[in-house]
């Protein structure tokens, strides 16, 4: 019954991106809006802004924020990747190599990052 | 002689349901072994499409455990679930009876996007001679091993989402005749893939080359045909 309905094992590296491409987008996009609204407490109400801004020390609204920041570097290098894939008429060889030089000098730099702060 | 061991092949048979027949396992055997042993010994009303038997045709794919596949060259012992397996047809195309899908609109989209040769000469003239070196004839040379068999067509999402799109298989034809020297249709093919259906329906998901059973790779002929459609675009505002 199943087979015919859908494919089982989707599971391959660009299906697996493209998913997580897409789920990172859509809670992006769930995100802004109620980003937009706290920050135009600002404007409307800064008392109340400054009560919201206190619950960033709980430690839920860090892991929401890791989680956030997680969101937004996996929908940026997925879009990078996308153009990439779309855009540059490399081989899969060339690309692969580019996408290991672009990994290793954000690993090097994120970690001079680190040491400096 | 040993006595063989048994699968448990369920096989889907459209509107009718599924039924599991018991098959004796041999070696090397395929899943069209498999398929062609219900039919002979079993049930003679079951219909399903072969031909070559050796991976050239493109007539036997069927989806084997919910993955599109090339029957005739896909040993069972590599696909079974403990002793189990699930036969169905070719998923986003109509079923006829069994495991026979009807391929037309497979076909149609395949003329659809202008995989067709657009010829500029006569028997008359001379044969056009070809740069085997060149970058466009390997990229035309890529995909020139495209056996039709619909595995790619089966294996898209967004083929399964939007019936209209044109699908893997179309692109990587014109996307072929778009870098063949001897094909003159380059505008025609250019409007064929950028228009309702066409290229710039892909999502970049992969399947078709994932599952491409002659290991083509029609997810890089689409990203060849948005950058040739988007060239023409800025060029010629078309």
């Amino acid at each position: 019954m199943k087979a015919a309905r859908g494919i089982n094992s989707r599971a391959h590296p660009l299906w697996l991106a493209y998913i997580l491409h897409r789920v990172s987008g859509l809670g992006l996009a769930l995100f802004l809006p109620l980003h937009f609204w706290v920050l135009a407490m600002a404007m409307t109400d800064p008392a109340r802004l400054d009560g919201f801004l206190n619950l960033t020390d709980t430690g839920i609204v860090k892991l929401a924020e890791f989680g956030l920041v997680f969101l937004l570097a996996v929908h940026m290098f997925g879009g990078l990747r996308l153009m990439a894939l779309e855009w540059l008429p490399w081989t899969p060889s060339q690309k692969t190599l580019a996408a290991c030089a672009t990994a290793a000098s954000f690993g090097v730099a994120a970690l001079f990052f680190l040491k400096a702060i | 002689m040993t006595a063989s061991p048994t699968l448990k092949v369920t096989i889907e048979r459209g509107p009718s349901g599924a039924e599991v027949f018991d098959v004796p396992q041999y070696d090397n055997q395929t899943v069209l072994d498999v398929v062609s042993w219900v039919q002979q010994n079993v049930d003679p009303t079951l219909s399903y499409r072969f031909a070559c038997r050796v991976g050239m045709c493109g007539s036997c794919a069927m989806m084997v455990n919910g993955v599109p596949r090339w029957t005739c060259r896909t040993h069972i012992s590599k696909v079974l679930d403990g002793n189990a397996v699930t036969i169905g047809p070719l998923r986003n195309l109509p079923v006829i009876k069994d495991l026979a899908v009807d391929m037309d609109p497979f076909f149609d989209k395949w003329v659809a996007a202008e995989g067709i040769h657009h010829g500029g000469l006569t028997r008359d003239d001379p044969i056009a001679p070809v740069d085997e070196g060149s970058a466009e004839r390997e990229a035309a040379n890529a995909a020139i091993e495209c056996i039709n068999c619909s595995v790619c067509y089966a294996a898209c999402d967004t083929v399964a989402g939007n019936p209209d799109y044109l699908g893997p298989a179309a692109l990587q034809r014109a996307w072929t005749l778009l870098n063949d020297a001897k094909d003159e249709g380059r505008q025609t093919i250019l409007d064929a893939v950028s228009g309702k259906g066409g290229c710039h329906n892909c999502h970049s998901i992969g399947s078709c080359t994932a599952y491409c059973p002659n290991e083509l790779d029609p997810l890089a002929a689409i990203a060849g045909l948005k950058r040739e459609t988007a060239k023409s675009f800025f060029k010629r505002g078309r």
